[in-house]
């Protein structure tokens, strides 16, 4: 009886490792960015070229900065919940066309709908580069003081949202 | 007959295919870097570092779009005059440790670097134990030396054993 407990302790050790191995998402990288403050850029805006964005601008208000594409089917699946978010009003919410052009971005925001304030071309990926974008979409939030205090990997769902992104602004907003 | 004209077709939009197709393709050949030896340093510290995107190959090795913008900045950095050591920390600034193929050595590593050698001290010492073990066992008398004599008697008296 009691040469068989230390392999099935040794198996069931294994097990739970392996189980917990399992679970998680490899494709969900720990950002060294939470916590830092948000690279600078000043891109030009998407319908308006000749007006520039910097985060700089944002200074003191609580906002999100999504990237986004035309190419990218997950926005696409995304982009239903970025409208409810919008609509909401919780915070301001930016765009980050990463890599696209110009002409299919703007049809792609004709054809499904605009929830972004505004959005600034980053045609060759130098911004997304600085804020460590792997996998478009992604979505940061960041605070009043420019520190970026969420990243989210991936489309948002209804679930992030209404579970982490939504009461972090509202905790942000309140300090 | 019907195939037949299939086929002839195949061959003419082939012929066609090749025929257009050729300037394209050379379109799309990597610009040679005219500096080798730069294009060496690139390609070294590259192989150092991970694909984000495809996460077990690693920058030389993958095409994704994003590991040729980083293979750029790389080769644009470089040639600014920054050392492998400025890019490395350029990198983990942004995409932190993982992106090394050789992480640091720090607390929530320590496990991943130590884990083999635990690993093959547990299996050294479990393989001691038994060894041990085994040898205690060989080396205790089977038997006491009243057991023995009383072998050694039943042994004499079995019929056959004298004759041999």
């Amino acid at each position: 009886m009691n040469r068989y407990l230390l392999p099935l302790g040794v198996f069931a050790g294994l097990v739970l490792l392996l189980g917990v191995g399992l679970s998680l998402n490899p494709r969900e990288v720990p950002s060294p960015l939470i916590g830092k403050p948000a690279p600078t850029f000043e891109l030009p805006q998407l319908h308006e070229p000749q007006k520039r964005f910097a985060p700089a601008q944002m200074k003191g208000t609580v906002w999100v900065l999504n990237v986004w594409a035309s190419w990218c089917a997950a926005c696409r699946d995304e982009h239903p919940v970025l409208a409810d978010f919008a609509r909401s009003g919780a915070a301001p919410l930016y765009g980050l066309n990463y890599k696209d052009k110009r002409d299919d971005a703007i049809a792609w925001l004709k054809r499904y709908g605009d929830p972004y304030a505004a959005s600034v071309v980053d045609a060759d990926g130098r911004i997304g580069i600085d804020y460590g974008v792997y996998g478009v979409p992604e979505t940061y939030v960041i605070d009043k003081q420019g520190v970026i205090r969420y990243k989210r990997i991936g489309p948002v769902t209804p679930a992030i949202l209404k579970d982490k992104i939504v009461p972090l602004i509202t905790e942000l907003n309140r300090g | 007959m019907k195939a037949e004209e299939v086929t002839r077709y195949s061959i003419l939009v082939l012929t066609l295919m090749l025929l257009i197709g050729r300037p394209a393709w050379a379109g799309e050949a990597q610009p040679v870097a005219a500096d080798p030896a730069l294009e060496e340093r690139v390609t070294a510290l590259a192989t150092e570092l991970r694909c984000l995107v495809c996460q077990n190959q690693t920058l030389a090795d993958s095409n994704a779009p994003l590991a040729v913008d980083l293979r750029n900045q790389i080769r644009d950095r470089m040639r600014e005059g920054a050392s492998e050591h400025d890019i490395i920390a350029f990198m983990v600034e942004r995409y932190g440790d993982f992106v090394l193929y050789r992480p640091p050595w720090k607390a929530t590593t320590a496990l991943l670097w130590l884990g083999p050698v635990l690993l093959m001290l547990g299996g050294l010492a479990a393989l001691f134990i038994r060894l041990a073990r085994r040898r205690r066992e060989d080396a205790a008398p089977a038997l006491s030396s009243a057991e023995r004599a009383r072998v050694a008697a039943l042994l004499a008296d079995e019929p056959g054993a004298e004759k041999r």
